[in-house]
């Protein structure tokens, strides 16, 4: 994809674009009645609800790495009031791929986290492609555990390909990183709620992905591996990446339907590049939704849950 | 230059038919030529350089644990095709095949043991039942495990040897590693040990939970031990890799783990390590709670 000002569309939005621009382009003309307009808006509408939901996985995949895809930043930007990031991880760097900080949502403080992906490309080298090192995988624990120190309830955004993979990152510890907040996520005792939206990418995802909640944005995806690492392994060739997306089950509606997720927030105008503030909102309405839900149960509770909750995911046969 | 000396150079010139087949075994790391007979004495390990052969879970069981001490759970847990997943092969088939190569149902054998007159909760994976990959049975026998561990107070022992997460099974196999690392905590909460012993290769999804989690992490002599493999990092980054890259070694001198240990040793160590800690367990135990655990502890430990 190149990388221009321009808005980017993937071929199969194509219908969608020229026909939002033709509305913008009479709409700025004033030629046209506000009726014509009217029509054309709703005829928009219908054909943004069949392009974007007859898709097959590969064009989901393509989808959730949207290069106009909000990210962590912007989604956090919108829903909530006040946002105050924190940074480091007390050892040895901050690590941009992975932001958190104090923030207000409708009036009720959280803990937010996050993975990044960065917008501009210049932004997007700077944080890593959202790829986590081990440094940014303590600072999410330890933003944890001060949130749960001072009773705050935790909104995580999960949004990457993968954890780093480097030398760097492995000399300080990438499975120990990641294998710690795994472990460590079933003794913080305060509501966890976990979003993903954009990349749910195999266990550098998965660091920051248990909670109580685990809710997903229709398009985006969830899978062990992506599905060119997988067609690689599997197929030999990166080419059948197609068909390893289909194969892996990676949407939200299959994610809902293993057992992995508990609810979809559906992206509205089709796809959430199309309208952040609108996606916003129905994030911010779910995670409030969520929020009220677990302040029922007392923390104790709420570990003894969560624990049940990932005992009972896999699926096997005893004979 | 004669085949040994090339062997040598490491140039693969040897051939299968060279060498009466299952006598003789052609260590990979020195060329050294080894009687079967003599290897399996040595533990599989090569008298010459000390190359560890890989082994499977039955013969790891036969080092570590007190003769007939073992009583295996949980054998008939097979792998169910949840997703339906097939690739150049059904994953049906995949596992209908492991089972036949290996004679036993998953990749991993738990049950309780005695290791030095010890009781524990043992569990080991095993590389040849589908490269060790982690799926849904993989993850329910350990949350098995974790729990017969709490409940019997025995330490838990898991040997690992896996490239990471069982593809086949997406993310339902993605999502053992937290239900494996809900399973350490809980032992982890009950005060009890667990000590992690990662051997040739322990990678990926299983590296990134429970064989980091361990209390005390043992590693066999230059075992592959971490996160992304090396070609992915290659790929990825550009960088070349330094010499002994993601082996045992490296991560000791990264402050990764705690012992390399080679396999003749493993079961010293691990019986020193699990009297050091549980007599710090019993100790604390028995000032909190006075006499039920007493009892429990006298009568399993
Ligand atoms: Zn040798």
């Amino acid at each position: 994809m190149t990388e221009t000002n321009a808005r980017k569309v993937l071929d199969f939005e194509k219908p969608v674009d020229e026909l939002q621009r033709r509305i913008e382009r009479l709409k700025r003309d004033g030629t046209s009645s506000a009726g014509e307009i009217a029509r054309l808006k709703e005829k928009l509408s219908e054909l943004e609800n069949k392009v974007y939901r007859d898709l097959s996985a590969w064009d989901r995949v393509q989808l959730a790495r949207h290069p106009m895809r909000p990210t962590a930043l912007d989604y956090i930007g919108c829903i909530c009031d006040e946002f105050e990031e924190l940074h480091g991880d007390r050892y040895f760097a901050d690590d941009p791929a992975l932001i958190g900080g104090l923030a207000k949502i409708s009036g009720i403080p959280f803990m937010v986290i996050g993975q990044e992906k960065g917008r501009s490309t210049k932004e997007k080298i700077a944080r890593n492609f959202g790829m986590v090192k081990p440094d940014g995988y303590r600072k999410s624990l330890r933003l944890m555990k001060l949130a749960e120190k001072f009773g705050l309830p935790i909104l995580s955004l999960v949004d990457t390909q993968g954890a780093h993979p480097g030398i760097e990152a492995e000399e300080r510890g990438q499975p120990r990183a990641i294998a710690d907040n795994l472990k460590e996520v079933f003794g913080i005792a305060t509501p966890i709620i976990v979003v993903v939206i954009g990349e749910g990418g195999s266990g550098g995802a998965l660091a920051i992905a248990v909670g109580d909640s685990i809710l997903m944005l229709e398009h985006a995806i969830y899978s062990v591996i992506t599905p060119e690492g997988c067609a690689a392994i599997l197929w030999k060739t990166r080419e059948k990446a197609p068909d390893a997306a289909a194969a892996l089950r990676l949407t939200s509606g299959d994610c809902l339907e293993l057992g992995v997720i508990d609810g979809i927030i559906e992206e509205v105008h089709g796809a959430a590049h199309r309208d952040l503030e609108g996606n916003a909102a129905r994030i911010r309405d779910a995670v409030l939704a969520e929020h009220e839900k677990l302040g029922k149960v007392p923390p104790d509770g709420l570990l003894k849950l969560r624990e049940e909750k990932f005992y009972a995911m896999g699926q096997f046969e005893e004979g | 230059m004669s085949w040994l000396n090339r062997a040598k150079r490491g140039i693969k010139t040897w051939r299968k038919k060279d060498i009466p087949d299952g006598l003789w075994e052609k260590c990979p790391s020195c060329g050294e030529i080894l009687y079967r007979k003599e290897l399996d004495r040595q533990l599989s390990v090569c008298k010459k350089c000390d190359f560890h052969f890989r082994i499977n879970a039955p013969a790891y069981l036969d080092i570590l644990a007190d003769a007939s001490t073992f009583s295996e759970m949980d054998t008939a847990l097979v792998s169910g095709d949840p997703l339906e997943f097939k690739d150049s092969k059904k994953y049906k088939d995949r596992v209908k095949a492991a089972i036949k190569k290996t004679g036993r149902n998953s990749a991993i054998m738990t049950g309780t043991a005695e290791i030095g007159g010890r009781p524990v909760l043992l569990a080991i994976m095993d590389f040849s039942f589908m490269g060790g990959s982690m799926g849904s049975v993989v993850g329910e026998k350990i949350v098995r495990a974790a729990k017969k561990a709490v409940e019997e107070r025995r330490p838990l022992v898991i040997v690992t040897a896996s490239g990471g997460a069982r593809m086949q099974e997406s993310i339902l196999s993605l999502m053992q590693m937290s239900k494996t690392s809900a399973a350490i905590a809980s032992v982890s909460r009950a005060g009890l040990p667990y000590i992690a012993i990662l051997t040739n290769p322990t990678t990926g999804g299983v590296a990134a939970s429970f064989a980091f989690q361990g209390d005390i992490i043992i590693a066999e002599p230059k075992a592959m031990i971490g996160f992304a493999g090396p070609r992915v990092i290659k790929e990825t980054t550009g960088e070349e890799l330094p010499d002994g890259f993601q082996r045992s070694e490296f991560l000791l001198d990264h402050g990764m783990i705690d012992i390399v240990a080679s396999r003749q040793k493993l079961k010293t160590t691990l019986v020193y390590i699990l009297d050091s800690l549980m007599s710090g367990a019993s100790v604390r135990v028995e000032e909190d709670n006075q006499e039920n655990d007493r009892k429990t502890i006298s009568l399993i430990w």
